[in-house]
């Protein structure tokens, strides 16, 4: 039942996909009111999913679908919170597309799972998890806010005329959401990265740096904490930031491809 | 629908015509009055501006003369006039005071200002009576059907004036521009204009630095701002966010290395350079720095330019919404016409008459013609005595604005349907009436 409420979900969001690649070439005031309901309400039938999920008791925190579906929902939700602030939709159209494709994939229903049999503190795994994927989302926005920063700017670099008439909100604005993200999702990666390391110790007795999964997340946790340093120091955005956030997206895609071939942190079908 | 208007515009007579006509407003009630007791005419009204003058009426018959009036108000030959005149009827004279009043018409199209003249003219034609039922109807639609384009379209919603692109473009840099700093660098008109529109948007201090010092502090005085000595122009001139340059230096004033200095300094947010200098005040090179937005004297001009076309494609969309408009108000004007309501009152009453006749006959007896015809009179003499007066009340509702009123008390009392074929047909009815001469 949970998977059905899920693909309900899926639906919603396909509207978001469709706006996201409309807005990149039209701006469309009555489709983006649209996509934002459609969003809202994904929203609530992924919230009944995740809810159902875990009222069954049938959830497995290490599931690899569960994960994505909570990841999906945190990035939506993160999205709505900047919504509400700001009240512009374009950072869905990167938002959207990540949410629609981690939902789908989460829809689908073969269920890998990660080995934690052995693992002893289940606090600790729900908390790692939890933490880990708030940081994820907060990485997806900051991430999408530094492209739309770097559109914005060659709009109003290029002087066409069009830029004028843009879906896109004013480029400070899209540089705050970009930094507040960042600041935001800074401290949960690295709780999340602690007590992925304390669950690490108390079931192997250590912390295998030379793992591809754990060299990964250290690699992209320590790109992040570049990213929130130049742009506090001497305050990198545009492209220098864009490339640094593409930089740490892939990282962290990478870190999440590893789960597939880690000895450690690996999943496997269920 | 007997709407009759006739003008000029700033696309069909040049200012010479224009300003002959042109009249003030202490003479605009009297030429209300005069128009409204002009033969054929019922009611009228007179809009002039700088850019038009427009005569609207309601006439009699559809056919008033309106090129006579403004020969005999303005002393004007037919052949120094006529030529530059539009004249339209009905449906069309509904359509361009539609558009007239939504700014479509207008030199520049969208400008918020005719609006407003066009409800001056209608209260002073109103204040002396010659404005009542029809073109008060007629006025009333068209100042919603302008609030409905300008809500509904974004035709007035580009400004046109370099100093409100510079205000727009900067606000698609900074979002709010409230706290924002302006730097001047040399102190002219232009760039004093472009200040105050920012100021008015929001801007925080003001900073001026100009080769003579004394006209740098006379203009910060101006704005609450403050002087800066030209030579302490690179040191300060980070501290603002938007910079507004409009020097007569031969060369560029700032350059690349500068650029970088700003940035560096203010830790890489960015800034916008208004350089309305020619020659360019910010060197090419300068203005191609990530974070360094420079537009120039022609790039706001091309962005001015581009706000008119996209007011053009804007229009368009506005003349759909007058297209439905006028059709609504041409059907909103059948449900007011009177004619098919008193045909069918008429109907409804002969019906009756008929019935009764048929019904007391039996009882009469054979009755030889002569009395036939006098029963026939006597009873079509009580109908029409009796539909005199809600017939008289009827027709006169029609001129005044509460015809919908009394149509609706009248359709209700005798329980009329007035079919949608019958309106129909009065209606041409009216408009062959009205084309007899």
């Amino acid at each position: 039942m949970s998977l059905l409420w899920l693909r309900f979900a899926l639906g919603c969001y396909f509207v978001g996909l469709v706006y996201a690649f409309v807005a990149l070439s039209r701006t469309s005031d009555l489709f983006s009111r649209v996509a934002l309901h459609a969003a809202s309400l994904g929203m609530v039938f992924h919230f009944v999913s995740l809810t159902e999920l875990f009222l069954s008791g049938q959830v497995v925190w290490a599931s690899v679908h569960n994960g994505e579906s909570l990841l999906a929902f945190f990035s939506m939700a993160f999205f709505m919170v900047i919504y509400t602030a700001y009240q512009t939709t374009s950072p869905g159209v990167v938002v959207f597309p990540v949410v629609f494709f981690l939902t789908f994939i989460a829809a689908v229903d073969e269920q890998p799972v990660l080995l934690t049999s052995f693992v002893s503190h289940k606090g600790w795994l729900i908390a790692h998890i939890i933490l880990i994927f708030t940081g994820y989302a907060a990485l997806v926005l900051s991430f999408g806010a530094s492209l739309l920063y770097l559109l914005q700017e060659r709009r109003l670099k290029s002087k066409k005329p069009t830029s004028l008439i843009s879906f896109l909100p004013a480029l400070e604005v899209i540089d705050q959401i970009g930094y507040r993200s960042l600041l935001l999702g800074f401290p949960f990666m690295t709780l999340g990265l602690l007590t992925g390391s304390v669950v690490a110790v108390t079931t192997y007795g250590h912390v295998d740096f030379l793992d591809p999964k754990i060299l990964l997340s250290v690699l992209m946790w320590a790109v992040y904490m570049v990213m929130v340093f130049t742009r506090w120091n001497s305050g990198w955005r545009g492209r220098r930031a864009a490339f640094l956030a593409t930089f740490a997206f892939v990282a962290a895609l990478a870190a999440w491809a590893a789960n597939y071939f880690s000895a450690i942190h690996r999943f496997a079908a269920s | 629908m007997r709407f009759q208007l006739i003008g000029v515009n700033h696309k069909s007579a040049p200012l010479e015509v224009r300003e002959r006509l042109a009249i003030p407003d202490s003479r605009l009630p009297d030429t209300c009055r005069d128009l409204a007791a002009y033969p054929g005419i019922e009611e009228g009204m007179v809009i002039s501006t700088c850019n038009r003058v427009e005569v609207v009426t309601h006439t009699v018959n559809g056919h008033a003369d309106l090129r006579g009036f403004l020969h005999d108000h303005f002393h004007l030959k037919p052949e120094e006039l006529d030529a530059h005149l539009y004249e339209f009827r009905e449906k069309d004279a509904v359509r361009h005071l539609f558009r007239v009043a939504s700014s479509l018409d207008s030199m520049v199209v969208g400008e918020a200002q005719i609006l407003g003249q066009v409800k001056e003219a209608y209260a002073t034609a109103r204040a002396v009576g010659a404005v009542r039922g029809q073109l008060d109807q007629l006025f009333s639609r068209a100042f919603a059907v302008a609030k409905r384009v300008r809500s509904e379209t974004a035709v007035g919603s580009s400004s046109v004036s370099i100093a409100s692109v510079a205000v727009e473009l900067a606000k698609k840099i900074f979002g709010s521009l409230q706290g924002k700093n302006v730097f001047i660098v040399g102190a002219g008109k232009m760039s004093e204009l472009a200040a105050r529109h920012l100021m008015a948007h929001g801007c925080g201090s003001i900073f001026v630095a100009n080769r003579t010092y004394e006209r740098a502090i006379g203009l910060a005085q101006k704005f609450d701002g403050q002087a800066i000595k030209f030579e302490d122009l690179y040191a300060t001139c980070d501290r603002a966010d938007i910079v507004i340059t409009s020097t007569g230096a031969p060369h560029a004033i700032f350059r690349r290395e500068h650029g970088e200095q700003f940035l560096a300094r203010r830790k890489n947010r960015p800034m916008f350079f208004i350089d309305i200098a020619v020659p360019r005040d910010v060197s090419q090179d300068m203005a191609k720095l990530d974070g360094i937005f420079a537009y120039d004297i022609d790039d706001l001009q091309q962005a001015v330019t581009s706000h008119v076309a996209d007011r053009r494609k804007e229009a368009e969309r506005a003349e759909a919404i007058i297209a439905s408009e006028v059709e609504r108000f041409e059907a909103r004007l059948q449900t007011l016409d009177v004619v098919p309501t008193i045909v069918s009152l008429q109907d409804h009453l002969e019906t009756i008459r008929q019935a009764e006749i048929d019904r007391v006959r039996g009882r009469l007896g054979q009755l030889s013609p002569e009395q036939e015809i006098a029963v026939e009179a006597l009873t079509r003499g009580i109908i029409n005595k009796v539909m005199h007066t809600p017939i008289t009340t009827l027709k006169s509702a029609a001129k005044e604005s509460e015809a919908t009123t009394v149509v609706d008390v009248v359709r209700r009392l005798f329980n009329l349907q007035v079919k949608e074929t019958q309106a129909k047909e009065a209606q041409s009815k009216n408009a062959e009436a009205g084309t007899r001469p």
